[in-house]
């Protein structure tokens, strides 16, 4: 192990424990926002897969009325009503900050407060079919941008707690163990060194008084 | 300010011309150069893009780019060839990615 590599003394050893003392810290902190994230991230996928299931059968009701539409009606007639829209939609970004994690939140305005701007076509040379799939289409609209926050929102969460997962995983099963085993390394190293200058001392004690002529005299 | 974006074959998205939504159709387009016109998109100021799921799976390379960034939200949307089940894999794919498997949504 890499504990093999370190150097035996207590400054080294005074280094490791500190970076244990903070490995822990660390580990604990991000364990707690993993868990914190995982629970928002539950709540929030949750909710992203109810709008989905829901802008998804709406978007398909609203192309099939507009398949209605088109049958209705001549190519060129349907491609000059659509041609030049009225409405503009303009999207306001914030982010919104959970747990570190920076989410969109989205916000538009139309550029026109009408409602009916929608529709950008006189009436008298397109079908109705027109109008109910252009009114379903924005019927949808508000859920699909809710969608989209929700969406991108999940998906950079799962990102951050895939990232944060990982950083737990290192410093618990790598970092800390590791640690650990340097560290009770060097201790037993040093003790060692303290034992063998004990012993080194007597031993010369032991010669310094046989030399002065208080030794044992047996052997 | 953010603009909105629609990509895709212009049949399936034609409608939402008329809520005030960019339409850039890629009829017609090879996988690089619509890979290209979303690239020139999430450049120059929109804010979130859907795109009909049978485009999302052809240029899904591209989208990943846009994946850990704020905007643009690349959102996946049904065409009117029908459903290809793209939207619904994406968000089983973030439950994997956040738990390590699909603990929620596996047996729908």
């Amino acid at each position: 192990m890499a504990s093999t590599q370190v150097t035996p003394t207590r400054m080294e050893l005074t280094r490791l424990k500190k970076k244990l003392t903070t490995a822990v810290k660390g580990h604990r902190l991000l364990k707690d926002k993993r868990d914190e994230l995982m629970r928002e991230f539950l709540d929030l996928v949750r909710v992203n897969m109810e709008l989905r299931q829901r802008v998804e059968k709406d978007i398909q009701s609203a192309n099939l009325n507009f398949v209605l539409a088109k049958s209705a009606m001549s190519e060129e007639t349907l491609q000059d009503a659509l041609m030049a829209p009225k409405q503009e939609v303009q999207l306001n970004v914030g982010s919104k900050n959970v747990m570190s994690v920076d989410i969109p939140v989205f916000d538009y305005t139309t550029r026109t407060a009408d409602a009916n701007d929608i529709y950008s076509y006189g009436f008298a040379f397109t079908s109705a079919d027109l109008d109910d799939a252009v009114g379903s289409l924005a019927e949808v609209f508000p859920d699909m941008l809710k969608l989209a926050e929700v969406e991108k929102s999940c998906q950079l969460m799962a990102a951050e707690i895939e990232k944060t997962r990982r950083r737990v995983n290192a410093l618990e099963h790598v970092i800390i163990p590791e640690t650990q085993e340097s560290i009770r390394f060097i201790t037993m190293k040093l003790d060692e060194n303290e034992r063998s200058t004990q012993v080194r001392l007597m031993k010369v004690k032991d010669m310094m008084l046989k030399e002065a002529g208080y030794g044992k005299k047996d052997q | 300010m953010y603009k909105v974006a629609v990509m895709g074959d212009y049949d399936s998205i034609y409608g939402f011309a008329t809520l005030g939504l960019t339409l850039l159709p890629t009829d017609g387009q090879t996988d690089e150069e619509a890979s290209r016109t979303l690239r020139v998109a999430a450049d120059s100021g929109y804010g979130v893009i859907y795109i009909t799921e049978s485009l999302m799976n052809r240029i899904s390379r591209e989208i990943e780019r846009y994946d850990s960034k704020l905007t643009p939200a690349i959102i996946a949307i049904p065409g009117v060839s029908g459903n290809t089940g793209a939207g619904i894999a994406n968000v089983k794919k973030s439950v994997e990615q956040a738990v390590g498997s699909d603990i929620l949504f596996s047996n729908s």
